[in-house]
């Protein structure tokens, strides 16, 4: 740990790819985040692979590694691959997979290609061409550290300005259209914006898991909300994580590529938001419906020792229930302490228990009868019972549900009887 | 056989046992699927060589099985927990890659489970590593291997080639039947997992999916019946792999990158030729229309 201290704390250069990777892990969280939301996932994933071929005809014609030119060749062949998927699925009936699959791989053995010609040449076996296959962040030197930082900083600004134009594009297409934005010219500078961003993450993340740094992010903040804008906010935070924290492990060992580690920081956040957000995460979800399941049993107790004219057995209890011996068990300890049972060889409701077992009963009553007769039973004061507050219910509320029930059996019940026998004795 | 016919008759069985699966991925709309398997397979072998420490085939083959089955699992599980296909394809595969080149970083260096060799795979070397099969004498061990993989590739398609049909176009239908929709599903995978894996030694992890994906797309712009899809594909495969090799040769270039290079121009090609979808009947036939309503 020490050693990756000293490193940034003494090395300008070391600084300067961390902030940088930073700037690209926050710029690929938030465009990722449109690109999932447009369903355009793994288009990033062909772009970056297509960009291969590009760097390599760059390289070829200018014959020296110029950082800036790669990047316009790796734009050329990345743009011109994401415009191949468009027109193969636009114009067969492949569908938008396969020709995401097909222009992904045939782009990158085109790349390939070029990249063992590129070997042959005088100048290319010191060309590091091959770094950009899995990303090489170490490797970045002054100036195209810092041209990586400003691009990423440029496309995260540009994003960040047009934010409700691109938001509206993604949602309602047809409704930006109506409302006059240029919904095309938008498109455009998205996709120009996200192969921009492929591009200048290749050199740090590889051009085989760069997919991984618009995709992974953006999956893992869905798992915390449903606002677009905080979407894009944790997005950028797990995306800037990511390509910090990744950049930092792959420098503790001598040669290690960076992109592998970057793409495993990004797993690890997904993992954390699979198994712990808040409202979709697996642990959350248990814990849910373990407590649903309790409170049923709570109820499902409850109600039938009120409906039983004796009191039960706890064998005849459990096996009446069909839930399992143990969560009664937990239930009849829980009913105890708050006292609303007694036990002495069977079980039976104390008064206080009869109240409450009561006042379930009329709880479900009502919400049942306004199920049925959703017109005849909607007082809108009485909402409040179906969002779990039956609990703390008081004395009055109570007496008011009796009412309603009473009234409501009356309205449809007696009144028609009446009418009959009244009608009957006229005639 | 000489050198060279080698490397044509094994990159001919990898287009061909390819091809062939490649056909059904299409029809099922996951090719992207097949693309993550062909990249995770890549953990199976090196989980395979950190348990056994030796590039033993068997050994390989059940954890490429495994990692592709996982991987297929994976995407599903996520899938059916509300993310996106693609999203979820794209998480798990990615993860899986990473973690495998992790691994061969760490501990498989020496091994020549390098990094280039996982992409580009090494035809040329095909002929020189030999097994001595009984009466058959010295063969090359990726001709071997791809040989049996296609031939079991075969053999399973043809004992589910029915249930294969049926659960590609009308899985609703062929669950009422009673068809298991989800094992055939697996069963395909499986397929994919060790099709890759056997490919993967000689022509790499892209080629793979080049060679996956590419003569299925190509049949499927050039046919509309299922078994002729099959052939064609398979058939497609082997002109690929074996252009692919010429071109190659002629510009002194990867082996492996001008097989996706020819899958490529030959998909083009059939996507501005194919008399029945291709752009330049379209074309011609908007013309025609046209005309009839002047």
């Amino acid at each position: 740990m020490n050693q990756i201290w000293q490193s940034i704390a003494s090395d300008g250069n070391t600084q300067w790819v961390l902030w940088s990777t930073l700037l690209l892990g926050i710029a690929s969280g938030i465009l990722g985040s449109f690109a999932l939301l447009k369903k355009q996932s793994l288009v990033g994933d062909a772009v970056a692979h297509a960009s291969l071929p590009g760097i390599c005809l760059a390289f070829m014609v200018i014959g020296e590694k110029n950082f800036f030119l790669l990047l316009v060749g790796a734009a050329a062949t990345g743009l011109l691959a994401a415009y191949t998927i468009q027109l193969i699925s636009g114009t067969t009936r492949i569908k938008k997979d396969t020709s995401i699959g097909l222009v992904l791989s045939v782009f990158f053995g085109a790349g390939i290609v070029l990249l063992t010609k590129v070997a042959q040449m005088p100048s290319g076996n010191q060309s590091g061409l091959n770094d950009f296959i899995f990303g090489q962040a170490a490797s970045l030197v002054g100036r195209d550290v810092q041209m990586m930082a400003i691009t990423a900083a440029a496309v995260i600004l540009v994003v960040l300005l047009l934010f409700k134009e691109l938001k509206i594009s993604t949602f309602d297409a047809d409704f930006a259209r109506g409302i006059g934005l240029p919904v095309k010219g938008l498109n455009f500078l998205f996709m120009s914006l996200l192969v921009l961003t492929i591009v200048i993450g290749i050199q740090a993340v590889g051009v085989i898991l760069m997919a991984a740094l618009l995709i992974t992010p953006a999956v893992s903040a869905r798992y915390w909300t449903d606002s677009l804008t905080k979407m894009v906010i944790i997005s950028s935070f797990f995306g800037g994580m990511s390509g910090m924290i990744g950049t930092l492990i792959s420098t503790l060992g001598k040669g290690l590529s960076t992109g592998p580690f970057i793409v495993l920081s990004a797993t690890f956040f997904f993992a954390v938001s699979v198994l712990f957000s808040p409202h979709r995460g697996i642990v959350s979800t248990l814990l849910r419906r373990k407590q649903n399941d309790r409170r049923l049993a709570f109820k499902w107790i409850m109600k039938e020792l009120y409906n039983q004219p004796e009191p039960l057995s706890r064998n005849n209890l459990f096996l009446q229930s069909h839930f399992s011996n143990g969560q009664c068990k937990a239930v009849l300890k829980d009913l105890l302490e708050k006292g609303y049972i007694q036990e002495k060889e069977r079980i039976e409701l104390t008064v206080a228990g009869k109240e409450k077992a009561y006042q379930y009963k009329l709880v479900d009553e009502i919400l049942e009868l306004k199920d049925m007769y959703p017109n005849d039973m909607a007082f809108d004061h009485l909402e409040w019972l179906e969002y779990g507050q039956a609990e703390q219910i008081s004395r009055e509320q109570l007496v008011e549900i009796d009412e309603k029930i009473t009234a409501f059996h009356d309205q449809f019940v007696l009144p028609s009887f009446t009418s009959a026998y009244e009608g009957g004795n006229k005639s | 056989m000489s050198y060279e016919m080698w490397i044509i008759v094994t990159g001919a069985l990898v287009g061909a046992s390819c091809g062939v699966i490649g056909a059904f991925l299409i029809l099922r709309k996951i090719a992207m699927l097949a693309d993550a398997i062909s990249h995770t397979v890549l953990l199976g072998i090196v989980l395979a060589f950190l348990v056994s420490h030796s590039m033993n085939g068997a050994f390989m083959l059940a954890g490429a099985v495994l990692v592709g089955l996982f991987t297929a699992f994976a995407v599903q599980l996520l899938n059916s927990g509300g993310i996106q296909e693609d999203a979820s394809i794209g998480v798990v595969f990615t993860s899986l890659f990473a973690l495998g080149v992790i691994l061969i970083s760490l501990y498989a260096k020496d091994v020549h489970l390098d990094v280039e060799h996982v992409l580009m795979g090494e035809i040329a070397f095909v002929p020189w590593e030999t097994v001595s099969l009984l009466s058959f004498g010295e063969l090359p061990k990726a001709f071997v291997m791809l040989g049996s993989i296609f031939l079991l590739d075969l053999l399973l398609i043809t004992l589910f080639y029915k249930e294969f049909k049926i659960t590609s176009f009308d899985p609703g239908m062929a669950a009422a039947l009673g068809i298991p929709v989800l094992l055939i599903h697996y069963v395909l995978m499986v397929m994919v997992s060790v099709t890759s894996v056997a490919a993967f030694d000689s022509v790499g992890a892209i080629l793979v999916v080049a060679m996956l994906i590419a003569p299925g797309a190509t049949a499927y712009l050039l046919t509309d019946r299922y078994s002729a899809m099959l052939l064609l594909s398979g058939g497609i495969g082997v002109l690929d792999s074996t252009a692919g090799y010429f071109i190659a040769k002629a510009f002194d270039v990867s082996i492996s990158g001008s097989m996706a290079v020819a899958a490529g121009i030959i998909f083009t090609l059939a996507w501005i030729l194919s008399p029945r979808y291709g752009l330049l009947s379209r074309l011609f036939s908007r013309h025609a229309v046209h005309k009839l309503q002047r």
